[in-house]
């Protein structure tokens, strides 16, 4: 991306001198013209559907303002967001939410990389095994949600029916605190373990054969290779991955909300959960806007942390 | 895990023996691996092979404990009442996914029609501040949608888009633009700047060279981008949840989640409505698979 600006920005100026200046400046002014009537309709779109919306919230999380019972809303400053902060359920959604990034992120992106590793080393069949493991990527977290919820189902789910007849006992998947939020993390693992695959094993492809063949001929052995020559090269892109799965993680809504809707009790309520019933059961709309501001500023920091890299990865 | 696994064991012998030790130590791992790819594969495809089994199964098999695996009657009822209401008529469930057709469909055009420019602006011009708009652009695609969801309420509260498919349609452009410009300025990168210049040389303006010129050029590219768009607002359920109530303009993932609200849950036709709802993506995903990765990160990594 970045390599190719310097190029495009010039370009104009160059053919600008090879006609008359008179025609080329006036070009060159049509060229801004242009360039603000491209692009100001699509950031007028997003300046009135993410930006207002959130400058709007930010005006909410300082009053006492209730959604349903409407009435003038009070300011009470910064009382929503100290009492976010220091709410003992908050600590404990923030946990929850911490254990299941890193659990299922933690789990897709070795299993990812595994699998991706194990392709690239076949010959044959590999489009088609690619193809295949690509599946659970994208279908709808609805339907991932509704069908491991079946599958999961303590009395007629067919893992326990498998379990069963394996001879272990049957598990309340979803119905036991400790067994809720590890299921979560298996179907968040199940769905996303093929996108870390995916672009793990473009990275692994990418891998120059010759400089496996230099280290044969030296007689280093596969795991000297592993270490030395694939990890090294294939890193990089794989932490993008990781970090856009995390981003994505930590935002997590809709599984929850469909596999489990947050119970039992509160095991499985993620922060983005817990705002939705702050501000949709709860109607503590000032509240919850003050909860989103402060979910808004960590995705934005990490955001910045993500783009940051991919810009030095792109530039180096 | 796996991997080291393999790794430890197999490479341990190989190291220190003569190269027939080696070539036989590297052909059954070969095999292990084959077959550590074969289970890893079942898993992951398990799932989806178990919902559309269970979208065939009479209902009295759906529910048999154990699990029936092969032996079950076939029917096609559950597919009928996705579509047919068992009153005669339209079901709701046909109706959602109509909703979904319109929304996603329209919602694409508009953030393709929007972004596709700007992109091509981003790709050609100097713009000011170029990098930090981009990022700031990328960033919005970021943002918790439960967060998005409370003040967007309000705000449609106001001006009436509450459960109307204009609501969403908005709400779905304005999330797909980020990604089609990201996606899209990838592409216009790919065709050199020279072409329009010549064009320019021979008399066309800037955007005279770029309608006739470029834009031909970058048709595979818009089609793919579209294609993801079309199955980010396909997929879309938290906006689709909370702007949405009726029937008549319900989309059809809350439509389907809908159907486990009750006491007992018909999960035959949970698994055929899911089958016909997944069935659209995974075509078109096929057909865009070339650019799944750029696809999938929203046009932030290329290869």
């Amino acid at each position: 991306m970045s390599d190719s600006v310097p190029l495009t920005t010039d370009r104009p100026g160059q053919v600008a001198s090879a006609t008359p200046p008179a025609p080329g400046r006036s070009r060159r002014l049509s060229d801004r013209g242009l360039a603000v009537a491209f692009i100001s309709p699509a950031l007028l779109l997003l300046l009135a559907m993410s930006v207002f919306p959130l400058l709007w919230a930010l005006y909410l999380s300082f009053t006492d303002y209730s959604a349903t019972r409407g009435g003038p809303a009070n300011f009470v400053w910064f009382g929503n967001y100290t009492a976010i902060l220091t709410s003992a359920q908050v600590h404990t959604r923030a946990l929850t939410t911490l254990i299941y990034v890193v659990g299922a992120v933690g789990l897709q992106t070795v299993l990812g990389f595994g699998i991706a590793y194990l392709i690239s080393r076949r010959t044959h069949g590999r489009g088609v095994l690619t193809t295949l493991f690509l599946v659970p990527m994208m279908l709808s977290p609805v339907v991932v949600g509704l069908f491991w919820r079946f599958m999961l189902d303590a009395q007629f789910g067919v893992v326990n029916s498998m379990l069963g007849s394996l001879g272990l006992g049957q598990v309340e998947w979803l119905t036991r605190q400790r067994t809720a939020l590890l299921s979560l993390i298996v179907v968040d693992t199940w769905q996303w373990t093929p996108f870390i695959m995916l672009i793990a094993l473009a990275g692994l492809t990418a891998v120059p054969k010759y400089l496996y063949e230099a280290a044969s001929i030296d007689r280093a052995s596969e795991w000297f290779k592993f270490r030395t020559i694939t990890l090294p090269l294939v890193w990089p892109l794989l932490l993008i991955a990781v970090m856009f799965r995390a981003i994505e993680a930590f935002r997590l809504f809709d599984l929850v909300y469909i596999l489990t809707n947050g119970g039992p009790g509160v095991s499985t309520e993620t922060l983005s959960f817990h705002i939705y019933k702050v501000a949709f059961l709860g109607f503590n709309t000032g509240t919850a806007s003050a909860y989103g501001i402060l979910m808004v500023l960590v995705v934005i920091v990490l955001t910045q942390l993500y783009l940051r890299y991919l810009n030095k990865l792109k530039e180096g | 895990m796996a991997v080291s696994v393999d790794e430890a064991v197999s490479t341990g012998p190989a190291r220190d023996h003569t190269p027939p030790a080696r070539r036989l130590g590297s052909r059954g791992r070969s095999v292990l691996e084959v077959a550590l790819l074969t289970v890893l594969a079942v898993v992951m495809l398990f799932p989806v092979l178990w919902m559309i089994e269970t979208s065939i199964k009479e209902n009295r098999d759906v529910y048999a404990i154990p699990a029936k695996f092969f032996d079950f009657k076939v029917t096609l009822d559950h597919y009928k009442d996705v579509f047919v209401d068992p009153g005669g008529g339209r079901s709701a469930l046909s109706v959602s996914f109509l909703n979904s057709v319109v929304v996603a469909g329209v919602s694409t055009v508009l953030a393709t029609v929007l972004g596709v420019p700007a992109a091509w602006a981003y790709s050609r011009f100097a713009v000011k501040a170029k990098k930090d708009q981009l990022f700031f652009i990328l960033s919005t695609r970021f943002m918790p949608p439960v967060v998005v969801v409370i003040p967007i309420f309000l705000m449609y509260r106001q001006v009436g888009l509450i459960d109307n498919k204009l609501g969403l349609i908005l709400i779905y452009a304005a999330f797909n633009v980020p990604f089609t410009i990201w996606m899209m300025k990838g592409f216009v990168d790919e065709v050199p700047a020279e072409y329009e210049d010549a064009a320019m040389l021979d008399g066309y303006t800037r955007l005279q060279a770029f309608r006739r010129f470029t834009l031909p050029l970058l048709v595979p590219g818009i089609a793919a981008t579209a294609v993801f768009a079309l199955i980010f607002s396909w997929n879309e359920f938290v906006f689709a949840t909370f702007l949405t109530s009726s029937d008549d303009v319900r989309t059809a993932p809350p439509a389907i989640a809908g159907l486990i609200g009750g006491t007992t849950t018909d999960w035959g036709l949970v698994a055929a409505a899911s089958v016909v709802f997944a069935l659209p993506v995974l075509v078109f995903a096929y057909l865009v698979r070339k650019h799944l990765i750029a696809g999938v990160t929203l046009g932030a990594v290329r290869r």
